[in-house]
């Protein structure tokens, strides 16, 4: 079970891409993607575990207990903010496409075809 | 590409990805067994160093500080590119709302909704406060309290209009205090400067013990002008969203 939230992580991975790639509808799309983001979550709180540790606050508990890596939650609080940012501004390019081009089916979006 | 190509790609990537992961996973400690040194040398040293007890605060708004302007300023970036993306186009015009079915039969909001939107709007402030000014010793921050903060005007939206909600929120202000959060950040930052100090450098009395609300430095005041920026740009950004179903009509005027 020692690599089992990795498992997790790639699992995540692999369905938010799945849905990103079949997705016949741009909110969708990007819901799809925040699934994709929310591994990277999963990943760095599972590498800075540390088995029977606490949280990194040492507001009620003693100095030096020993405490998960507090730099990856760091970084997943940082990864959190950037989601929230990257889904508003792609929400609004979803907004002005279905404006433009009538739909928001991503494989019916002209300028989207490859 | 037709769906069932798309697939098969989409399969092939895949499958490939997996294998590259697992292989990756083969040499990763397990979990449970984090090795790295950082964490631990930061846990040693933040409470003795910043007098702050919550050790990711302190990571985020001093040893990581740089990192965090720069994540501040994607979401100042995201927030102006959402008003830019979704301004008034050619061929729109703003106009107050109407309802565009008028036979269509839409409920009122609710008794219940208003009531407990009403209720909660009061000790959601109290909260996003509390988790605002308390970055340095408990499980929070201005990001997590800037967006409580507005929350607690969505929960306004919700519990009448949208006017009610831009009047609470008016453009310009939220303009100002989002500018004044991103700007006092790196304000703080370059103060460091003239002091001789390097960008970012924790300059301000750490206070008298560990765990104080008033210790810590400027990783308290950091995190104060992170949670006016994020809470401004969660506003801004949620009313330009608003706006869009319900004063912005394509060409009809």
């Amino acid at each position: 079970m020692a690599y089992f939230p990795f498992v997790v992580v790639a699992w995540i991975l692999c369905v938010g891409l799945y849905g990103i790639v079949t997705s016949r509808h741009l909110v969708h799309q990007i819901i799809c993607l925040i699934v994709v983001q929310s591994s990277t979550y999963v990943l760095l709180l599972g590498v800075g575990y540390v088995t029977g540790a606490v949280a990194p606050y040492y507001f009620d508990v003693p100095v030096h207990t020993p405490a998960v890596d507090p730099v990856v939650q760091a970084l997943a609080l940082t990864d959190v903010v950037v989601e929230a940012a990257v889904t508003a501004l792609l929400l609004s390019f979803a907004v002005q496409a279905h404006k433009r081009f009538g739909t928001v089916d991503p494989q019916e979006l002209a300028s989207l075809k490859g | 590409m037709t769906p069932a190509q798309r697939r098969w790609v989409f399969g092939v990537a895949v499958a490939g990805l997996a294998a590259f992961y697992l292989w990756g996973l083969s040499g990763l400690p397990g979990f449970g067994n984090y090795p790295g040194p950082y964490g631990f040398v930061i846990l040693h040293l933040a409470v003795k160093q910043t007098f702050a007890t919550g050790i990711v605060s302190a990571v985020n708004f001093e040893y990581r500080g740089f990192d965090t302007v720069g994540e501040e300023f994607i979401l100042f970036t995201a927030a102006a590119g959402t008003a830019v993306v979704l301004r008034v186009l050619r061929g729109e015009r703003e106009r107050s709302a109407v309802d565009e079915a008028a036979d269509r039969d839409v409920p009122p909001t609710s008794g219940a909704v208003r009531m407990v939107a009403l209720l909660f709007t009061g000790p959601v402030v109290v909260v996003g406060w509390w988790l605002t000014s308390h970055a340095q010793t408990n499980p929070s921050g201005g990001f997590q309290g800037g967006v409580v903060l507005a929350t607690a005007l969505i929960l306004v939206y919700l519990a009448g209009e949208f006017l009610v909600f831009n009047r609470f929120s008016p453009v310009a202000l939220t303009d100002a205090v989002e500018a004044l959060g991103a700007g006092g950040f790196a304000a703080i930052g370059v103060a460091a400067v003239p002091l001789g100090l390097a960008y970012l450098s924790n300059y301000l009395p750490l206070g008298q013990f560990a765990g104080a609300v008033s210790s810590s430095g400027t990783i308290a005041l950091i995190s104060f002008f992170v949670g006016l920026e994020v809470g401004a740009a969660f506003i801004l950004i949620t009313g330009e969203l608003l706006e869009q179903t319900l004063l912005i009509r394509q060409g009809d005027g």
